[in-house]
C-alpha cells in the first residue's frame, strides 16, 4: 500500500496532464480540474510523508522487477519530505494563477505544462534510481521550456534561449556521467551504487564521472560559476511560473546533489566537500553582490536564490549531522519563502504597474496588507528571529563554528547582512517611497492571488514559532542520510 | 511548398509509414521498435503531409486536435497502470491474457501494449502540435 503512494505522487499529477489536456476545451473545467488533481497531489503527499514517518522509508520495485535490475522507488524522509513541499508549492501557484493567467496563456497549454512539470519534480524526489533521475529531469526541464514562454514577449524568448542552452549542456553532462558511471559499476540504482561505487578501482575515472555529475547537478542548482541563466531568465514569465521555479526547480539540483554525494559518492569525502565548499562560499557572495546591483523585483529575488542555494550546499560540503540538518532545513524554508515572494511581486505589480523599484512605490499606504505579508517572507530570508530563515541561518552557521570553519561561517554572516540590505531596499523603494505617478490606488488584489501568499506565510511563522518538530524531521533526515548502508539495505535486502 | 514530385510521393509514402510505424508499436521493446519510436515515425508521416498539403492537412489526419490526441495517449498509459493496483501488484507490474485463435495459436494482450499504445498517441499528437505551431503565420 505505502508502496503506492510513492507510485501516485508521479501518477497523479499526470493524470492531472492528461485530464486537463481533455478538457482543453472547457476552459472551467479545466482549472476546477487542475486545481483538484493539485489538491489530491497534496494529500497523497502527505499521507507519503506520514507513511515514511511512522513505518520507515518506502521502497517499491517498479513494473515488480527485483532491485537493482528494474527501477526502484524508494522514498526515504529526504524525498517525502521534499515531495511534500514540492506539493504545497504547486497548489499555492497553481491557485494564484488562477487569477494571473488570461485565455491566451491558457490555451497555450498551462495548466498541462504545469501538472507535467510537477510529475517531474515529485518523480526526481521519488526515484532510487540514476538513470530514472535523468528522465525526470528532462521532463520537468521540457515542461519548463514550453511554461517559460507562455505569453511569448521578447524578453521570455530572450530569457529561454539562454535557459534552454545552458540546460541541455547540464542534461548531457549528467547523461555522460550516468554512461561512465555505468561502465563502471554495470549498474545505476542507486541503493546498489553506493555499495559498488566504494570497490571501484579507477578513482580517476570515478572522479572524473563524480565531477561531471556535480558540474550538471549544480548547474542545475544555479551554483557558482554556472549560475547565469538564472537570473537572466526568471524575472520574464508569468508571476506564478517564475515562483514554481523559484521555489523548486533549483532545489532540485540541491536535492540531487544531497543525493548523489552522502549516498553514492562517499568514497573520497575530503576531495568532494573541499571542492562544494569553495562553491558554497561563492556562491552565496557573489549571488548577494547581484542582487545588491539590481533594481527590479524578480531580478533581485533571483539573484538572492543563488545567495541562498550557497547556504544549503555549504551544509553539505561541512558534512557533519547538524550541517546536514541544517542543509535540509534550509531547504524546506527556502521553498516556501522563496515562492511566495515571487507571488508577492505579481501582486505589487498589479497595484503599483511595474515591477521596477524605480517606478514603483506607495504600496505601504495603498495596501498595508501586502506589506505585512512580504514583510513575513523578506526579513525570513534575511535571517530575522523568530521566522523560519533564522533557525536554518543559525544552524549551519554553527555546524560551520564547530567545525572550526571560520571562513566559510563569515561569509554566511556577511551573506546575512547583505540580504537585509537587499531586502530593506525593496521594502524602502516599493513600500515607503511615494509613487512617482502619484499616490497608489487601493483596488486590492483577487482572493485566489491574497489566498496562497497568506497560506505560505503561515507555513513560514509556523516553521519559524515551532521549529522543533521541523528540526525533529531534519534530524531524523541526517541520520538517515550520515548512513548511507540503511539506504542499501532497504533498497536491496539484506544481502552482502 | 508546391512540388508535384513531392505531393506524389507523399501520397504512396504517408500510408507506407503510417504502417511501418504500426508494426513498430506491435513489435514492443524487445527488439528495435515500441511506442515512442512507432509515434515518431507516424508524426514523420505528419511532417510530411504537413510540407505537402498544408498544416491543415496534417491535423486532418489525426480527426482530434493534437491536444486531445496527446490526452487520450496519456491518459491510455496510465490506465495500463490501473489493473496493477485491482490486483495488488506493485504500480505498473505486466499483466498478459491470451486471446485463444485455436490449435494452440494466440495473441499476447497486456498492460505493456496498452502503456506503448498510450505512449505512441502522446507523441503523434504532441509532434503533430509542435509542427502546426510552427507552420503557423502569426497575423
Amino acid at each position: 500500500m505505502n508502496g503506492w503512494l510513492a507510485g501516485l505522487a508521479v501518477l497523479i499529477p499526470l493524470a492531472g496532464a492528461a485530464v486537463t489536456l481533455l478538457a482543453h476545451g472547457l476552459p472551467r473545467a479545466q482549472t476546477v480540474l487542475s486545481l483538484l488533481f493539485a489538491a489530491a497531489l497534496l494529500l497523497d503527499a502527505s499521507l507519503l510523508m506520514a507513511a515514511v514517518w511512522r513505518d520507515g522509508m518506502v521502497v517499491v520495485q517498479a513494473s515488480a522487477w527485483d532491485a537493482p535490475f528494474g527501477i526502484s522507488l524508494a522514498v526515504d524522509t529526504l524525498g517525502a519530505v521534499m515531495t511534500l513541499i514540492a506539493a504545497i508549492t504547486g497548489l499555492a501557484c497553481l491557485a494564484y494563477a488562477t487569477a494571473e493567467i488570461d485565455e491566451g496563456h491558457r490555451r497555450a497549454f498551462f495548466h498541462p505544462l504545469s501538472h507535467v512539470l510537477l510529475a517531474g519534480v515529485c518523480g526526481s524526489f521519488v526515484t532510487g534510481d540514476l538513470f530514472n533521475l535523468y528522465v525526470w529531469f528532462e521532463v520537468l526541464l521540457i515542461a519548463s521550456f514550453g511554461l517559460l514562454v507562455i505569453g511569448g514577449t521578447r524578453a521570455q524568448t530572450d530569457g529561454a534561449v539562454k535557459y534552454v542552452a545552458l540546460n541541455l549542456v547540464a542534461t548531457s553532462l549528467f547523461l555522460l556521467a550516468t554512461g561512465l558511471i555505468y561502465g563502471l559499476t554495470g549498474t545505476l540504482n542507486m541503493a546498489d551504487l553506493s555499495r559498488a561505487v566504494p570497490r571501484v578501482e579507477n578513482t580517476g575515472v570515478l572522479n572524473a564521472a563524480a565531477m561531471l555529475l556535480l558540474a550538471a547537478f549544480g548547474m542545475k542548482a544555479a551554483v557558482f560559476p554556472l549560475f547565469f541563466w538564472l537570473p537572466a531568465s526568471y524575472h520574464t514569465p508569468l508571476v506564478a511560473v517564475s515562483a514554481v521555479f523559484a521555489g523548486l526547480l533549483t532545489k532540485v539540483g540541491v536535492y540531487a546533489l544531497i543525493r548523489t554525494v552522502t549516498l553514492i559518492f562517499t568514497h573520497d569525502p575530503e576531495w568532494i566537500n573541499g571542492v562544494l565548499l569553495w562553491t558554497a562560499g561563492l556562491t552565496m557572495l557573489t549571488g548577494v553582490l547581484g542582487a545588491a546591483a539590481q533594481n527590479e523585483w524578480r531580478r533581485i529575488l533571483s539573484f538572492h536564490i543563488v545567495s541562498q542555494i550557497g547556504y544549503m550546499v555549504m551544509g553539505l560540503a561541512i558534512g557533519t549531522k547538524l550541517a546536514i540538518v541544517g542543509s535540509v532545513f534550509y531547504l524546506v524554508h527556502h521553498i516556501v519563502v522563496k515562492a511566495n515572494l515571487f507571488l508577492i511581486a505579481g501582486v505589487a505589480q498589479r497595484l503599483t504597474g511595474s515591477m521596477e523599484l524605480k517606478r514603483s512605490g506607495g504600496l505601504y499606504e495603498a495596501a498595508p496588507w501586502l506589506a505585512i505579508l512580504f514583510f513575513i517572507p523578506a526579513f525570513s530570508l534575511a535571517g530575522f528571529p523568530p521566522l523560519s530563515g533564522f533557525w536554518a541561518k543559525f544552524i549551519v552557521i554553527k555546524a560551520a563554528l564547530d567545525e572550526r570553519s571560520i571562513a566559510i561561517a563569515a561569509a554566511a554572516l556577511v551573506t546575512g547582512l547583505l540580504t537585509i540590505y537587499s531586502m530593506t531596499k525593496i521594502w524602502g523603494e516599493a513600500f515607503w517611497k511615494p509613487h512617482p505617478a502619484g499616490p497608489v490606488e487601493e483596488t486590492g488584489a483577487p482572493r485566489a492571488m491574497v489566498v496562497p501568499i497568506a497560506a505560505l506565510a503561515a507555513c513560514t511563522i509556523v516553521i519559524g514559532l515551532f521549529a522543533q518538530p521541523f528540526l525533529a524531521v531534519a534530524e531524523r533526515t541526517a541520520a538517515e542520510l550520515t548512513d548511507p548502508s540503511a539506504y542499501a539495505a532497504a533498497v536491496l535486502g539484506r544481502l552482502p | 511548398m508546391s512540388s508535384l514530385i513531392l505531393r506524389a510521393a507523399t501520397r504512396a509514402l504517408a500510408p507506407l509509414l503510417i504502417l511501418l510505424s504500426l508494426f513498430l508499436l506491435w513489435r514492443g521493446h524487445n527488439e528495435p521498435g515500441g511506442g515512442f519510436i512507432g509515434g515518431l515515425v507516424a508524426a514523420s508521416a505528419a511532417a510530411l503531409q504537413g510540407i505537402a498539403f498544408g498544416p491543415a492537412a496534417a491535423r486532418r489526419m489525426l480527426w482530434l486536435p493534437p491536444a486531445a490526441v496527446a490526452g487520450v495517449g496519456l491518459a491510455a498509459a496510465l490506465l495500463s497502470i490501473v489493473p496493477s493496483a485491482l490486483f495488488g501488484l506493485p504500480p505498473m507490474a505486466a499483466l498478459w491474457s491470451k486471446v485463444d485463435l485455436g490449435d494452440g495459436a494466440y495473441i499476447p494482450l497486456g498492460t505493456p501494449l496498452l502503456f506503448d499504445v498510450g505512449v505512441f498517441l502522446v507523441v503523434v499528437g504532441s509532434v503533430v502540435a509542435l509542427i502546426a505551431a510552427l507552420e503557423h503565420k502569426p497575423e
